[in-house]
């Protein structure tokens, strides 16, 4: 069997005192789906955010194709192919729609290119093609999120980490961004997804790691949804 | 009664139609929900709705009465009171504090922002009010802690207590769910029926939980590109094929 693409052991993380996640081990394999649950306030951002370098384990490792990327900055994890798609919307308020999608694809792949896949977003939301020209920072609360999602659906990473997809966008949406999570997936993207939504994420993740305080509670395959509202519930 | 009612809401944004010819009406005491995709214009009919923006053309009346030009603390005066879609709350402040500071914010008469300060006494009277929205929203343990300390869900159910205090006849809440999960949710929701069912005060509930819409509202409106394209009972109109398409997105 070949090396998993990420693997994290033994990673310790928390803020101040307090802490978030206790001794995690996980693994995605190349190409793999593997879904992070648990409720909210079980450190699955904080797994999230330790995977793509935005908070440094206090104790443990994290490999990412077979080299620890612990301590690297975010940019540099991210350089090797790590993208994360943030709980929030993060966009850059005082540009266009256009310019927000353009400007960093145009950096990784050139003009033309970039063009192509700009127009590849516009179709996935066409939403988004409908106000190019609008300021991002006047859209609403999910056409922000949606452009947010479009830049790494369209240029997808070798891993893609997404935390709560789901936030405030509309139900059509959710479905749309599913789909095409399936389809980078079947192009050779290994998917780490941090959801609320239960339902969405077995639909594509072929294991699962519940988190309880901090600690894994179960990881393997997918549980039926009784038995993971059991786990659920036993970490209110 | 008939509390609320919007006729002919039209809002553009150069060259946009955000809304156009909205209608919406809500009863004394009742749950609406307004639904739809992301920018069909929820927000911005609750910002007409609230005074934060002028409508171009159309009429809000509040208990028969039309609120024309009237500003956002006014509205707040006659018993509007709202929360918003992206969570505005003060790190390092207590939930005792926040619930204080809104009901004094209520309550002065157009008077200095000094009025609000938290040194000084505080009066019984507030004390009471105070203490009677904690424990309707099931806060009274958590009451002196600041709201950096709080979960997503307990931080939601400060910013209600922000809207309750003020004694609104109606409340607008704007995705008081999102990013909660299903506990949490469900948890939030039960709060939210308990706090209504004690109170004389109506609410429109723009959400995309649709199960908690379901389990919330008789009734909704559904907005997509500016316009109610569907209205009625819940259920009923989430079968709607158009709903469906345009907001659902189930296809079969
Ligand atoms: N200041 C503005 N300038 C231009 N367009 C605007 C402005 N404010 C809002 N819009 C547009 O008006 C439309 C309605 O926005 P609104 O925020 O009301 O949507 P919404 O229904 O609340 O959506 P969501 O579910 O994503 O929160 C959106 O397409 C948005 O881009
Ligand atoms: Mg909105």
């Amino acid at each position: 069997m070949s090396a998993p693409l990420l693997e994290l052991a033994g990673v310790h993380a928390g803020y101040g005192p307090f802490k978030a996640v206790v001794d995690v081990d996980l693994t995605v394999p190349a190409g793999g789906a593997v879904a992070l649950l648990g409720p909210n306030g079980a450190g699955k951002t904080t797994v999230a955010r330790v995977v793509s370098g935005l908070v440094r384990p206090t104790a443990g490792t994290v490999a990412f194709d077979g080299e620890v990327i612990s301590g690297l900055p975010a940019h540099e994890i991210a350089r090797r192919g790590v993208a994360h798609a943030p709980e929030g919307r993060s966009v850059f308020a005082t540009l266009s729609v256009e310019e927000n999608l353009a400007l960093p694809l145009r950096q990784a792949h050139g003009t033309a290119r970039a063009a192509e896949l700009t127009d590849q977003a516009y179709a996935m939301f066409p939403r988004l093609g409908e106000r190019r020209a609008q300021l991002a920072g006047s859209l609403s609360g999910g056409e922000q999120r949606q452009l947010s999602l479009a830049r790494v659906l369209v240029d997808p990473p070798r891993l893609l980490v997404v935390d709560e997809l789901s936030l405030g966008l509309a139900p059509v949406i959710i479905g749309e961004v599913y789909q095409r999570l399936a389809e980078i997936r079947r192009l050779g993207t290994a998917l780490l997804l941090v959801e609320q939504y239960v339902e969405h994420a077995l639909g594509i993740a072929e294991s699962i790691v519940v988190l309880r305080a901090g600690e894994v509670a179960y990881a393997g395959a997918p549980l039926p949804t009784d038995e993971l509202s059991q786990l659920f519930l036993a970490a209110g | 009664m008939t509390l609320l009612e919007a006729r002919g809401v039209t809002k553009r944004f150069a060259g946009i139609v955000a809304l156009d010819d909205v209608d919406l009406a809500c009863d004394e005491r009742e749950i609406v929900g307004l639904i739809g995709p992301n920018g069909a214009g929820k927000t911005t009919l609750f910002n007409c709705l609230t005074g934060v923006l002028r409508p171009d053309a159309g009429r809000v009346l509040f208990e028969g009465k039309d609120l024309g030009a009237l500003a956002v603390h006014r509205r707040a005066r006659l018993g509007i009171a709202r929360t918003f879609q992206r969570m505005e709350l003060f790190a390092g402040m207590t939930v005792r504090d926040h619930l204080l500071v809104a009901d004094r914010a209520h309550r002065r008469a157009g008077g200095l922002p000094s009025d609000l300060v938290l040194r000084g006494r505080i009066h019984p009277s507030e004390r009471d009010r105070v203490d009677r929205v904690l424990a309707q929203l099931g806060l009274l343990d958590d009451g002196d802690r600041p709201v950096d300390a709080l979960s997503l869900g307990t931080g939601r159910l400060v910013e209600l207590g922000r809207a309750l205090i003020t004694e609104p006849r109606l409340v607008f809440l704007d995705e008081p769910f999102s990013g909660l999960d299903r506990i949490e949710t469900d948890e939030v929701v039960a709060t939210l029926q308990a706090a209504h069912a004690e109170r004389d005060v109506a609410i429109v509930l723009v959400e995309h939980d649709v199960t908690a819409v379901q389990h919330l509202c008789e009734r909704v409106v559904v907005l997509d590109y500016g316009r109610v394209i569907a209205s009625g009972p819940t259920d009923t109109v989430l079968e709607d094929p158009a709903v469906r398409r345009a907001y659902l997105g189930v296809t079969e």
